[in-house]
C-alpha cells in the first residue's frame, strides 16, 4: 500500500496519462454504442419486425456471454486476417461497443415497448405520423429507461477496458498487467484501486446526467 | 355531419366487433354511443378516425368518404379525448393542449393564444395551471385538460371515448353540467362514447344503443326511455325508467321562478301574519340584493324579532341547469322539501319544490304508458 503511494507522488503524470486513455477509451466505445443501440433498439420495434428484435437480441445475449479475453484474442484473429491492425485502439474500440451495446439496445427495446398503449393511442388519435410518434412521446417517455442502460454501459465499459490494456489498447489497466508481469504489488494496487474508483465517479455522474435529461414531467418527486 | 353507411368491422382474429350498422349524426349534435362492454360502442367510434380499419361499408364525414381522406389528416381535423390517461405526462397542460396546432403548423402565439382560452373555458386559470405538468394536477382537472386538448385546434368534430369515466361521481356530475354548457357554445358535431345510461340520457341528443356488434336502437334518449324498440332496450334501460327520465327535465323547466319571498330585516311577526293570511308554509329569505340567505318557516318565526334572527340556514341549492334527479337527490340531502334555485352568485331565481318533481314524475310516467 505504501509502495503504491510513494509511486503515485512519484509518478503522477503516469497515473494522469493512464486514466485519461482510460476515459478515452470508455467515451469512444459508448458513444458509438449509445448510437447504434438506440438506432438498432428504436428499429427492431418497428412493425413486423418482432423476428428481427428476437434475433438481434438473442445475438447480443450471446457476445454477452463471451469471456472478454477471449473476444479480444478472436478480433486480433479476425482483424488481422482482414489485413488491419489486430493490436492497440481498434480492436479494443470494437469488442468495448460490442459490450455496451446490450444494456443499451435492451434497455431502449423494452422502453419504446413498453410505452403506455393509451399515450401511442392517443397520439395517433390525433394524427402524428409515425415518426412524429416516435419522436414526440416514444423516445421522450422512454429517456430515462435508455439512460438507465446507458449508464450499466458505461460501468461495465470502464471494468472491461482494464482488461484491454493486455491487446495495447492503453488505459488503467496497462499497471496491473505490469505489475503482474514483474511482481510489482504498487503498480497492481495503483491500477486496481484507480478502475475502481473511476467505476464509482462515473456511475455517480451519470446518475445526475440521468436526472437531468429525465423529461421534467416524468421525475419523481 | 356524419354518415355510417353499412359499417362492419371485423378484427384479424375474425371477430365481427361490429356488424353492419348505419346512422348519421348531425351537425352540432351530440349523439352518445351506449351499450355494455364488448357491444362494439369503442369500435364503432375508432373506426371514424380510422385508429380501426373498416372492414366493409363507408363512413362519410360531411359526404366525404373517410378513407379518401389522408388519415393523419383526417385525424388532425377531429378532436379526439380518451380517458384522463391519454395526457402526455412529460409534457405541460400547454403542450398538451398544443399537440393538435403543432402538428398543423400554428404560429406559437396563436398556439399559446389558443391554449389559454381552452384552459379558461374548461374553468382552470390558465396562469396558474399552462405550465404545470399532468402529475400535478387532480383526475377532474386532468380531465378538462384532456377536453382543452381535443378541442385545440377547433376541430368540427369531437370523439369522446368514456371522457369522464375515470372520475369520482361529484366531479364527474360537475363535469358532464360544464361540458353541456361549452357544448351550447361551440356546437360541435360529438360521439361520446359511454357504458353508463344515466349519462347517456343527460348528455345525448340522440343515443345509439348497442349490442353484440348490432345498433339496436338510434333514438332520442326520452324515445330509448318510453319507446323501447325490444326487450333488450327494455333491460338495459331498466326498470326504474321513470327515475331515470328526470335526467330529461332540468330545474328551470319546473321551478316556480316568482316564490314568496321575505326579506331578512322584515319582522317576524309581520312575516308570520303573512304567512297564515296566504296559507304558506315557508318563505324565502332573500337580502336587499336578492341574495338567497335561507328558509324562514311559520313554526320558528313566533320565536323573534327580525326573520334573521330565527332563519334556517340555507343547506343545499340547485341552478337552473341541474337535472330533476340530482335536485332530487340534493333535496333529500337537505333534508327540506324544498330547494332554491340560485345563480352562480347566489342570487335567487326561483324554488324548485318537492311537489314539482312529483308532478313531473307522473307526467313521465302517463308519457310512458300511453305511448
Amino acid at each position: 500500500m505504501l509502495g503504491a503511494w510513494q509511486y503515485l507522488i512519484n509518478h503522477p503524470e503516469k497515473l494522469a496519462g493512464w486514466t485519461l486513455d482510460h476515459l478515452q477509451i470508455t467515451f469512444v466505445a459508448c458513444g458509438i454504442a449509445v448510437i447504434l443501440g438506440v438506432a438498432l433498439g428504436v428499429y427492431i420495434t418497428g412493425k413486423g419486425k418482432e423476428h428481427i428484435a428476437d434475433a438481434v437480441l438473442y445475438l447480443a445475449e450471446i457476445m454477452m456471454t463471451i469471456p472478454s479475453l477471449a473476444l479480444f484474442g478472436l478480433l486480433m484473429v479476425l482483424l488481422s486476417s482482414l489485413g488491419l491492425k489486430s493490436i492497440g485502439f481498434l480492436p479494443a474500440i470494437i469488442a468495448l461497443v460490442i459490450y455496451a451495446q446490450l444494456p443499451i439496445l435492451r434497455n431502449t427495446y423494452t422502453a419504446i415497448r413498453e410505452v403506455d398503449p393509451a399515450m401511442i393511442e392517443a397520439g395517433k388519435g390525433m394524427g402524428m405520423s409515425e415518426r412524429q410518434l416516435l419522436l414526440k412521446v416514444k423516445l421522450p417517455l422512454a429517456v430515462p429507461v435508455i439512460m438507465a442502460g446507458l449508464r450499466t454501459a458505461i460501468v461495465l465499459t470502464i471494468a472491461i477496458a482494464t482488461i484491454a490494456a493486455l491487446i495495447g489498447s492503453g488505459g488503467l489497466g496497462v499497471p496491473i498487467v505490469r505489475g503482474l508481469r514483474n511482481a510489482r504489488m504498487d503498480l497492481i494496487i495503483v491500477g486496481g484501486v484507480s478502475v475502481a474508483i473511476l467505476g464509482l465517479l462515473t456511475d455517480a455522474l451519470m446518475s445526475r446526467v440521468e436526472r437531468w435529461v429525465t423529461p421534467k414531467g416524468l421525475k419523481r418527486r | 355531419m356524419i354518415k355510417l353507411d353499412g359499417v362492419t368491422g371485423v378484427y384479424p382474429d375474425g371477430t365481427e366487433a361490429v356488424k353492419e350498422v348505419s346512422f348519421e349524426v348531425e351537425e352540432g349534435e351530440l349523439c352518445v354511443l351506449l351499450g355494455p362492454s364488448g357491444c362494439g360502442k369503442t369500435t364503432t367510434m375508432k373506426m371514424i378516425n380510422r385508429l380501426i380499419p373498416i372492414t366493409e361499408g363507408k363512413i362519410y364525414i360531411d359526404g366525404r368518404d373517410n378513407t379518401e381522406i389522408d388519415e393523419n389528416e383526417l385525424r388532425r381535423n377531429i378532436g379526439y379525448a380518451i380517458q384522463e390517461i391519454g395526457l402526455f405526462p412529460h409534457m405541460t397542460v400547454s403542450q398538451n393542449i398544443e399537440t393538435v396546432p403543432v402538428l398543423k403548423g400554428w404560429p406559437k402565439a396563436e398556439r399559446k393564444k389558443r391554449a389559454e382560452e381552452l384552459l379558461e373555458l374548461v374553468g382552470m386559470d390558465s396562469g396558474e395551471y399552462i405550465d404545470k405538468y399532468p402529475s400535478e394536477l387532480s383526475g377532474g382537472q386532468r380531465q378538462r385538460v384532456g377536453v382543452a386538448r381535443a378541442l385545440g385546434a377547433d376541430p368540427p368534430i369531437l370523439l369522446m371515448d368514456e371522457p369522464f369515466g375515470a372520475i369520482d361521481p361529484i366531479t364527474r356530475v360537475r363535469l358532464q353540467d360544464e361540458f353541456l354548457k361549452i357544448q351550447q357554445e361551440i356546437k360541435k358535431t360529438i360521439i361520446f362514447v359511454t357504458h353508463d345510461i344515466y349519462e347517456a340520457i343527460k348528455m345525448g341528443d340522440k343515443v345509439a344503443l348497442m349490442n353484440e356488434g348490432q345498433l339496436v336502437q338510434y333514438d332520442t334518449p326520452a324515445n330509448l326511455l318510453y319507446r323501447p324498440k325490444n326487450e333488450f332496450v327494455e333491460n338495459f334501460v331498466g326498470a326504474d325508467r321513470a327515475l331515470k327520465g328526470l335526467q330529461l327535465i332540468r330545474v328551470k323547466d319546473v321551478m316556480n321562478s316568482s316564490p314568496p319571498t321575505v326579506k331578512a330585516d322584515e319582522k317576524a311577526e309581520a312575516a308570520k301574519e303573512r304567512m297564515e293570511r296566504e296559507g304558506i308554509d315557508w318563505l324565502v329569505v332573500v337580502n336587499d340584493d336578492g341574495k338567497f340567505l335561507g328558509w324562514a318557516n311559520q313554526a320558528e318565526l313566533g320565536r323573534g324579532e327580525t326573520v334573521r334572527e330565527v332563519m334556517s340556514p340555507p343547506a343545499m341549492t340547485a341552478t337552473v341547469n341541474t337535472v330533476l334527479n340530482e335536485a332530487l337527490s340534493l333535496m333529500l340531502s337537505s333534508r327540506l322539501n324544498t330547494l332554491a334555485v340560485v345563480t352562480r352568485y347566489n342570487r335567487l331565481v326561483g324554488v324548485l319544490s318537492f311537489d314539482a318533481i312529483q308532478k313531473a314524475l307522473s307526467e313521465i310516467a302517463q308519457r310512458g304508458e300511453s305511448e
